[in-house]
């Protein structure tokens, strides 16, 4: 335990040393391995995040409407799916999804690789594993996890005008001004803010445990089920305290 | 003192001093001192699990010793600093025993990467490298493959054409033999001379393979195992280690099942890492040895 972490802060610590002072080292980042990162990362994740939020959408609009309609007060649909999917689900959904196909397959990646001795084959040809293979993948997730919430906002509350549009009869134009009114564009920014914490802190347990597989196959395996838990569990708890820090 | 240029025959190219090495209680390598020096095919030998690849990776600085030193062009790699070592690691070539190409990237692309990496030159140039160092070790028409569209004795020659691929002038070798026919065996032993007589490197290389050791060695260490586990137990030229007094050096020359290797109850002292087992009782000496070759 108290070695994973040791692991963790040293990982944390060279991410820093690469994204910020070996740029000025002439050592910059490696552009061309980002974009593929930020394809196989972020493009690829868009279909699955895309229908996840479409039914997270969908669903919140229902449940609200039935809740509401007692009330005679499903006129605050809209505003509950929106304010709800920007400043928490959207943002918590899109992790989730992120930890699942990416977080999990850039740990099995690097432990296959740490495992079958060519991370230690590029450090002995002289390429340092954190130019050539994490800072591309850190900075595709950190950019990616971002976009990949606005994708999932956007596509949520389509599921939620789905439900509003021909289910509660409100126009397209009352839906949109009704889901505006009660959201701002902090609460955006903030949506935002917690989709690239969640991306770093993705990015770097999955990493750090990557790079610390051993015992071939099996340690692969464990290793990458350890990623997604940890990654899971610490999303939860950091997207709990962002909402206590800046809406409670 | 620049890369190509060979190093005077008074000062070694790598030197180890009473290397010392701990996992855990165990004790790997136990005072381990030799020198290299250019121009040399240096083999280190021994037995299963006798802490050769072990000493290779000292020397290629991804291990750190429990003690000792190792000086490799004249400086200390034990406590040099990671950007240093990252310098020193462009004048070396290192072949992988599991080969150890990129996955994500084809057998030329592998081939191409410390060219790409390390040189300025353009990509008509690098192409025609890479191309003459597939050619090199019989692999021309292979570069558009994947390593797992290839055999095991292709990744291997691959990731030899990989560590030359700068013309590096110390080339390190784990098991480069292991797992290839007799044929691909002779044609990395004659490249590995070639490097050696013509190009003018220094080779070390980690090998069992008896008819590797007496072809292209000059210089020969041996590990012990058992009770002299990580300790050099036999040190020379081809001829002397030929010549050797020490039992268990004429009994793994020999790959003779039963001799001083072997204790009183003719068990093999090193059973334990070839069959992976601690109780002996239940395997019988037969059974060791039909699992040898």
């Amino acid at each position: 335990m108290i070695e994973a972490f040791r692991q963790y802060f040293a990982l944390c610590g060279s991410l820093l040393y690469w994204l910020f002072a070996a740029p000025f080292r002439g050592k910059p980042w490696r552009i061309g391995h980002t974009f593929a990162q930020i394809v196989r990362i972020g493009v690829h994740a868009v279909p699955m995040s895309a229908l996840t939020a479409l039914t997270i959408g969908v669903v919140l609009a229902m449940q609200s409407a039935a809740q509401l309609a007692k009330l005679g007060a499903t006129v605050y649909v809209p505003g509950l799916v929106s304010s709800s999917l920007i400043r928490e689900l959207a943002p918590l959904v899109t992790a989730v999804i992120v930890i699942g196909r990416s977080g999990s397959s850039v740990t099995a990646e690097l432990g296959t690789m740490k495992v079958s001795e060519e991370i230690e084959a590029l450090e002995v040809m002289a390429i340092p594993p954190m130019s050539y293979l994490i800072i591309p993948r850190f900075l595709a997730m950190v950019i990616m996890m971002p976009l990949l919430t606005v994708f999932s906002i956007y596509v949520g509350l389509t599921g939620g005008w789905l439900i509003g549009h021909y289910s509660l009869n409100m126009s397209t134009a009352y839906f949109v001004s009704h889901a505006l009114q009660y959201v701002e564009l902090s609460d955006v920014g903030i949506g935002l803010l917690k989709s690239g914490i969640f991306g770093v802190l993705i990015v770097t347990i999955a990493c750090s445990i990557g790079l610390n597989v051993s015992g071939g196959a099996e340690g692969v395996g464990l290793a990458t089920t350890r990623s997604v838990v940890v990654s899971l569990l610490s999303v939860f708890i950091a997207n709990a305290v962002l909402t206590a820090l800046f809406f409670f | 003192m620049t890369p190509n240029a060979p190093d005077s025959a008074a000062e070694p190219l790598i030197e180890v001093n009473s290397l010392v090495r701990h996992f855990g209680k165990q004790k790997v390598l136990d005072g381990v001192s030799f020198k290299v020096y250019a121009g040399d095919t240096f083999i280190i030998m021994g037995g299963s699990g006798c802490g050769k690849s072990t000493l290779l990776r000292h020397l290629i600085g991804t291990e750190k010793p429990t003690s000792g030193s190792i000086k490799i062009f004249g400086q200390e790699i034990t406590t040099m600093r990671a950007e240093a070592l990252q310098k020193l690691r462009g004048r070396y070539g290192m072949l992988f025993q599991s080969g150890a190409l990129l996955q994500s990237l084809t057998v030329a692309e592998n081939v191409a990467l410390p060219l790409v990496e390390h040189t300025q030159l353009d990509a008509g140039l690098i192409d025609t490298v890479v191309k003459m160092k597939l050619e090199q070790v019989g692999l021309t028409g292979h570069g558009h493959k994947k390593p797992s569209e290839i055999s095991g004795g292709m990744k291997k020659r691959a990731a030899l054409a990989r560590a030359l691929a700068l013309d590096p002038p110390l080339v390190f070798s784990d098991e480069p033999t292991a797992g290839l026919d007799p044929i691909m065996t002779a044609v990395v032993d004659e490249l590995t001379q070639r490097l050696t007589q013509k190009i003018g490197a220094t080779v070390v290389v980690v090998t069992h393979d008896m008819n590797s050791v007496f072809r292209i060695g000059t210089r020969i260490i041996m590990l012990g195992t058992g009770p002299n586990q990580g300790k050099i137990i036999a040190a020379g030229t081809p001829e002397e280690i030929k010549a050797h007094p020490n039992p268990a050096v004429q009994q793994f020359i020999n790959g003779d099942p039963e001799g001083d290797g072997t204790d009183d109850s003719g068990e093999l002292l090193y059973r334990e890492t070839l069959l992976g087992i601690n109780d002996t009782g239940k395997y019988s000496r037969s059974a060791i040895q039909s699992s040898k070759p």
